[in-house]
């Protein structure tokens, strides 16, 4: 079941129409988060601020971009046996070297993502790529895939954060959008909406996702799964 | 060249050489980011300090409004005895959070810094505390006045507490603001009395309560709990002066 096939293809060029698809599927057909339903966890923690989700789509392009490359690299060395230990300690280590490296360059954005950023090692899409993808194929399709399914994460995790840092602090990456009008602060000083604390608690990141599941479904029949 | 890649001996090589090779890496990328980091918790210590005396700092000029502003510190012992010979670089580098999480510390062994501070030609002590929330750490800093009885303003943060419930401790209009309407360590006597955190209102106007948060209840107690065990030991310093 391990032993990949060697396709005996013509050298394919780099963004050849196959390679194309697998950054564009992951954004819209087969989103890790709307589709798949994977990574749930993730957007709901950390999408408070939208400065949060987008620190940590870069923290988890770094991770599957660069972990599906490596365990692309030994997919024909790795046996089968430990493989879903072997993947897990290549994401642990790049996790980890993410953190140590947020620590030292961006302290105050680490403090805010505090252990969520651990928790990267947690985000099914990861170990899902790994095993559904980077153990068959080549590193530079894998690579592709990586970058496709973490911006098609990213794109639900800013989605989320704008509806969660507008109506939740009224802020958008900390600049003061919907502001009090006593204290003339914010770009629309409103006396009709107050914050809404709802919105920084989990729960409403589980309704917004569900509202652009359903958005997205409503356009896409062909996402309906049929019962 | 036909290796048995399902046999043990491979498996377990595998298992070996990857090992290595990932401690190796993860070993050096610590190593080689540790003085950073180091230098950035120092820092956000610095701005947790003057925080508390209301002086905003960002990480580019804390050092410098440090020195401007902190002109001594030392260290006390848990009977509020200052400890011979510690400077403020000492009480700078003492790490509290560490010394309260280590029960092999008993708590008459734990050490107290004092920061003291000049703000407006002002004398300001600065206490620094730790203590436990809901479900991680919470700390802060109490700033006392000249007189060593009225509290000038508190600082409080948290790890992991609940946003919009117990982390509110953090917020300063929900929680850190009644701390500056008058209230006070120690009583006429210069006898200790501890802050007790109310629930429902009722506070306002008592030197020696504030309004706990609704639905924080755990982290508020937590609150109290480290003010009183931690101010307890600075009132018997300031009072044996």
């Amino acid at each position: 079941m391990s032993e990949t096939v060697k396709t005996k293809a013509p050298k394919e060029p780099l963004f050849s129409k196959k390679n194309r698809k697998l950054v564009i599927d992951p954004l819209e057909d087969n989103n890790p988060v709307t589709v798949q339903v994977l990574g749930i966890c993730s957007a709901l923690a950390i999408t408070v601020q939208v400065e949060q989700a987008l620190v940590m789509t870069g923290s988890v392009l770094f991770v599957l971009a660069l972990g599906n490359v490596v365990i692309s690299l030994m997919r024909n060395l790795i046996p089968s046996r430990i493989r879903i230990i072997v993947q897990l300690v290549v994401v642990a280590s790049l996790v980890i070297i993410v953190n140590e490296v947020l620590k030292a360059f961006l302290p105050d954005m680490a403090e805010k993502l505090s252990v969520f950023v651990g928790l990267i090692i947690t985000n099914c899409i990861i170990m899902g790529r790994f095993e559904a993808f980077a153990m068959a194929q080549k590193p530079w399709p894998s690579f592709l895939d990586g970058i496709g399914n973490t911006l098609g994460y990213g794109i639900v995790l800013v989605l989320v954060s704008i509806v969660r840092e507008l109506f939740g602090s009224g802020t958008l990456m900390g600049f003061p959008i919907l502001g009090d009008k006593v204290e003339g602060t914010g770009l629309f000083a409103t006396d009709w909406y107050a914050n809404n604390n709802l919105m920084i608690l989990p729960p409403m990141a589980l309704i917004t996702v569900g509202i652009i599941i359903w958005v997205q479904r409503s356009r896409n029949k062909a996402l309906i799964e049929d019962h | 060249m036909a290796i048995n890649k399902e046999s043990n001996g491979y498996t377990i090589g595998f298992a070996i050489v990857l090992v290595v090779v990932v401690g190796t890496i993860l070993a050096a990328v610590s190593m080689g980011l540790k003085p950073i980091q180091q230098k950035n918790a120092a820092k956000k210590k610095r701005m947790d300090i003057l925080g508390a005396i209301k002086i905003e700092s960002t990480r580019q000029n804390v050092d410098d409004v440090f020195k401007k502003h902190i002109v001594d510190g030392y260290i006390i012992d848990a009977k509020g005895k200052k400890i011979e010979g510690k400077t403020l670089e000492d009480a700078e580098k003492l790490d509290i959070q560490k010394q309260f999480r280590n029960s092999g510390i008993s708590p008459e062994d734990r050490q107290y810094p004092l920061f003291i501070a000049e703000k407006e030609g002002q004398k300001l002590f600065i206490i620094p505390m730790v203590g436990k929330g809901l479900w991680g750490p919470i700390w802060g800093y109490v700033a006392v006045k000249e007189n060593m009885v009225d509290i000038q303003a508190a600082k409080f943060d948290h790890k992991t507490e609940t946003p919009g419930l117990g982390a509110e401790i953090k917020v300063y209009k929900s929680f850190q603001k009644q701390f500056e309407d008058n209230k006070k360590i120690s009583d006429d006597n210069g006898e200790f009395v501890k802050i007790t955190v109310t629930k429902g209102s009722g506070a306002s106007g008592n030197p020696h309560a504030v309004d706990g948060i609704t639905g924080g209840t755990i982290t508020s107690k937590g609150v109290e709990e480290m003010m009183e065990r931690t101010l307890k030991v600075y009132v018997s310093h300031f009072h044996a002066k």
